[in-house]
């Protein structure tokens, strides 16, 4: 098991989750603030780029591609 | 009087508006399309900043305030479909790091004797501007009239209300002359002759070769650069911010201020950073170094950068002369031929004075600009013609 | 091993693996790079805790592929944002390391031939309601299920068409979601067309469909034929989708709307083959509206020397195909004869996929009769949220000018998501869609990773001076050219 921050909130995960996996396990279907509303996984395969986090500091990073590590700081990222 | 444009770029569209409201019947040419080539592919400044005190400065500091009038006009009441030039009057900030002060000082001294509004920034200043720049720099200077447009909407814009005014735009590729030599009644293209009173070369890069299909000598070549794209974010730069690194590299404020790293914000999002100059011909393969040396220089001035996502990178083709100033007037050998391009990497600034010279040229309309240091006929263009 | 011919080959999907397999068995020194966490593409996506077994297809071949890579340099986790093609020569610039990381380490490849094996992604054409959470692609769904081991929602509707929404169903109700229904668009009439003659063409793929619909049986999930999501429901997120019957032109037919409740949508009307590599080397690439293709000769060989393709950059055709074609392709890139027996398997079964290509087709392609279920307000490109409208109203300008003035693809996915669909709108408006010139950075790289590159190295004058330009420097270029 492995355990990451989502906006402050702690969620729990499966060893090897990508981030969108443990997010999606935890009953979450959007964590981006997009011009037209909230949005999640898309493409799930790294193309569509609507599922992009900030993870510990670092912005644009593709939730469905990057695998989640204990302890990982996950934020939500909102298009100006 | 009928004219014929060649070329439905920045100078084409802007040519075309001026022309049409100036009475005459115009056709606008292109090979693809409006904004296919140079305009689309730049960044779209409106500079002060970079021009030393000379005839393309003065002509800049007029056509910067031509823009203010002509986008508010382009941008109000938009038919649909018709974008908006997002014109914006950010400002530029040039900045220096240690041991470039004093020629960037000096620059900006000789600018400010000739009208352009140059204001130093205190450390306290600057950090205002522009919270996320390098605290490394030592020096920066603030040119309020420098200003920005999207180049192809802003292209657009023109053309579409050059359309409204009764231009025609012609999808084709000039192949030759109408008219006997020396003398021109028009122009033979792909889609079918042409007739026009006058013909006013705007193709660019390529107007050299435009010249030569209609039988006149004109030197003019590409120049190459390469224009870097992130990934849309929160705003972290306000201005255009240059590097000044070319001043300081010469160390003399009578040399031309090169600025080879901008970085600045989109309304998209996206921050923009250019640019590279390269003299390679129409080779459309610059490979990764111009993105590398680019992306080295622009993450030195906003270190933040280092971390960002680059989207794509784009290149396009700038038509400069061998003494690099513009070349907009009549030619010298061809009659009924009027140029209008070597404008480098300054065509979006300077296009509203451009298309103002060529209606005076062509039509004889009134203007408070000095045609003389970029006609044709000067002498620093026979020499290598 | 000296004087082998250096591979690279990019992909680890079927035809990367079997490139590479074939590559090393004619003796050339190979390197493949995938930008995933594992090998096996999209098609053996998987995790070894994560994955459920019965989700995974062809193990067996998977695993042999894989056992001979022992000898070939691998790197996963490498995204490649650059690849020059010159003088027979191939250079490739790439950062290994967690996806999307910053400073991930830098490499920098130089090899005599290279495979371009960098298949395809998901096709979901627009619907009104689809940037709601909880709508994802087939793919998507796919993936989540077989490498995450979760779904999206409780009760999902697949919805789109072609044979690749029965394994997608399949997962996710072994993933554990209720799976209401799967819409296939086209009728009875296309998929009789493309599927019924020449069966012995079909060889195993009707066997694997027939798996495949009585797994569907067993789930108890129905497969309704000429129907399909024209409509997504919900506020804040998916509450439900309207069904429609389509027609052959896939245009919902009036009066059979019903309104179906469920909390996920996954959306897969076929496939769109991921050209950017091959266009970034200067591949020629052909083809229509119904798809552009890596254009290759008998041996995988495209137009640029030294450049090889193969599966689904060449045609849309599944991983037996791309077994196929990889194992062609790094032969030949090897310098393998091409008369060798080794090669005479595979040169069968890629004619007889491509067959089989052919029929997929012509039995689910994209109908032109899908934009009438588009409102006028329907977002198409989801990244910069432009509506239908907007492309519609400036669907006359040139593709790259309607671009820029309306933004449609020039956001984070650079129109790989809607680009198709952006280019059928501009056509039903009268406009020429035709050159969206995509040139993206291949991959996502971070600046400071390209500046690495750059720091210390003078290959390149960014600030010559212009007032004093030196002729001698323009003169010097020119000669050189």
């Amino acid at each position: 098991m492995i355990r990451i921050t989502v906006d402050a909130e702690s969620i729990e995960g499966r060893d090897g989750q990508t981030i969108a996996g443990v997010l999606i396990g935890a009953g979450r279907t959007a964590w981006r603030t997009a011009q037209t509303g909230d949005r999640g996984v898309f493409c799930g395969i790294g193309v569509c780029h609507d599922c992009l986090v900030t993870v510990n500091g670092v912005e644009g990073v593709r939730a469905c591609q990057r695998e989640a590590v204990d302890g990982d700081r996950v934020e939500r990222e909102v298009r100006a | 009087m009928r004219v014929a444009v060649i070329g439905s770029g920045i100078v084409g569209a802007a040519c075309a508006l001026a022309l049409v409201e100036g009475g005459a019947e115009v056709v606008v040419i292109d090979r693809v399309g409006v904004a296919g080539e140079t305009s689309s592919r730049c960044e779209g400044n409106l500079l002060v900043s970079d021009k030393a005190p000379g005839a393309e400065a003065d002509l800049a500091v007029s056509s910067n305030a031509m823009w203010r009038a002509l986008a508010e006009r382009l941008d109000a009441d938009r038919p649909n479909g018709q974008p908006a030039t997002e014109f914006e009057a950010k400002g530029g900030i040039v900045v220096a790091f240690g041991g470039g002060e004093a020629a960037l000082e000096r620059f900006a001294d000789a600018q400010r004797a000739t009208g352009i509004r140059a204001e130093a920034l205190d450390v306290a200043a600057l950090a205002a501007a522009e919270p996320f720049l390098s605290r490394e720099v030592v020096h920066a200077v603030h040119y309020p009239d420098d200003a920005q447009v999207q180049p192809s909407t802003a292209t657009q814009a023109l053309l579409d209300t050059a359309v409204r005014g009764g231009a025609r735009l012609v999808i084709g590729e000039v192949t030759g002359a109408l008219g006997r030599p020396g003398r021109l009644s028009g122009v033979m293209t792909t889609a079918g002759p042409i007739e026009a009173d006058v013909v006013v070369n705007c193709a660019g890069p390529w107007a050299g070769e435009v010249a030569a299909r209609l039988g006149a000598r004109l030197d003019i070549r590409p120049r190459r650069g390469v224009i870097l794209v992130t990934t849309p974010m929160p705003q972290r730069v306000f201005h255009k911010v240059y590097d000044s690194d070319y001043v300081g590299a010469v160390g003399s404020g009578d040399a031309a201020l090169q600025t080879s790293t901008v970085v600045e914000s989109t309304p998209g999002g996206t921050v923009l950073i250019g640019s590279s100059r390269e003299r390679v011909g129409f080779d459309e393969h610059p490979g990764v170094a111009p993105a590398a040396a680019i992306a080295a220089k622009a993450v030195r001035l906003f270190p933040f950068l280092e971390q960002t996502t680059l989207l794509r990178s784009y290149f396009g083709f700038r038509p400069y002369a061998p003494d690099h100033l513009p070349v907009i007037g009549a030619d010298p050998e061809v009659s009924g031929l009027v140029h209008a391009t070597g404008h480098e990497g300054a065509g979006i600034g300077l296009a509203p004075a451009t298309a103002e010279l060529v209606a005076h040229t062509v039509l004889g309309a009134p203007t408070a600009l000095d045609p003389t240091p970029f006609l044709p006929s000067r002498a620093s263009l026979q020499e290598t013609a | 091993m000296t004087g082998a011919k250096r591979v690279a080959i990019l992909g680890g999907g079927p035809a990367g693996l079997a490139a590479a397999q074939a590559a090393l068995a004619a003796g050339a020194d190979v390197t493949l790079l995938d930008e995933g966490g594992r090998l096996g593409g999209q098609y053996w996506r998987h995790h070894e805790q994560l994955t459920d077994r019965r989700l995974q297809h062809g193990w067996a071949r998977f695993e042999r592929l894989r056992g001979v890579l022992d000898r070939a340099e691998v790197h996963t986790g490498a995204s490649v944002w650059s690849v020059e093609a010159s003088d027979g020569l191939v250079r490739l610039q790439a950062v290994v390391g967690p996806a999307d990381a910053t400073a991930r380490a830098a490499l920098d490849i130089e090899a005599d031939a290279v495979v371009v094996a960098t298949g395809a992604h998901d096709l979901a054409l627009p619907v009104p309601g689809w940037t709601l959470p909880g709508v994802t692609t087939a793919g998507a769904a796919q993936a989540l299920a077989k490498r995450d081991g979760v779904t999206v929602g409780r009760r999902t509707v697949v919805s789109g068409a072609g044979p690749f929404l029965l394994p997608v169903a399949q997962s996710l109700a072994v993933a554990g979601s209720e799976v209401v229904g799967v819409h296939e668009a086209s009728r009875i009439g296309a998929l009789a067309a493309g599927w019924l003659p020449r069966p012995w063409q079909l060889a195993g793929k009707a066997g694997e469909l027939v798996e495949y619909v009585g797994a569907l049986a067993r789930h108890g999930i129905p497969y309704r034929i000429g129907s399909g999501v024209v409509r997504v429901l919900g506020t804040d997120r998916v509450e439900g989708v309207v069904i429609a019957a389509l027609d052959a032109e896939w245009r919902p037919i009036p009066g059979t709307e019903r309104e179906v409740a469920c909390d996920a949508v996954a959306l897969g009307h076929g496939f769109t083959p991921r050209l950017e590599v091959a266009i970034a080397l200067g591949c020629t690439i052909e083809g229509d509206r119904r798809g552009r293709f890596v254009v290759v000769d008998e041996a995988q060989r495209t137009s640029v020397a030294g450049v090889y393709a193969a599966g689904e950059i060449t045609g849309i055709g599944g991983a037996d195909a791309a077994l196929a074609e990889g194992a062609v392709a790094g032969f030949a890139a090897a310098g393998g004869a091409r008369d060798d027996a080794r090669i005479s398997g595979p040169l069968a079964v890629r004619r007889r996929m491509r067959a089989f290509a052919a029929r997929l087709e012509r039995a689910h392609g994209i109908r032109p009769g899908w934009t009438s279920w588009l409102a006028d307000d329907t977002v198409v490109c989801r990244c910069e949220n432009v509506t239908r409208r907007a492309i519609a109203d400036r669907a006359d300008a040139p593709l790259r000018a309607m671009k820029l003035a309306t933004r449609a693809g020039l956001g984070p996915c650079q129109g790989r998501t809607c680009g198709r669909a952006v280019e059928a709108i501009v056509a039903e408006a009268g406009g020429a869609p035709e050159g969206f010139d995509r040139r993206p950075v291949l991959a996502p790289v971070r600046l400071g990773e390209v500046a690495a590159l750059g720091r210390g190295s003078a290959v390149i004058d960014t600030e010559p001076a212009r007032r004093d330009d030196a002729e001698t420097t323009v003169a010097a270029v020119e000669a050189q050219q």
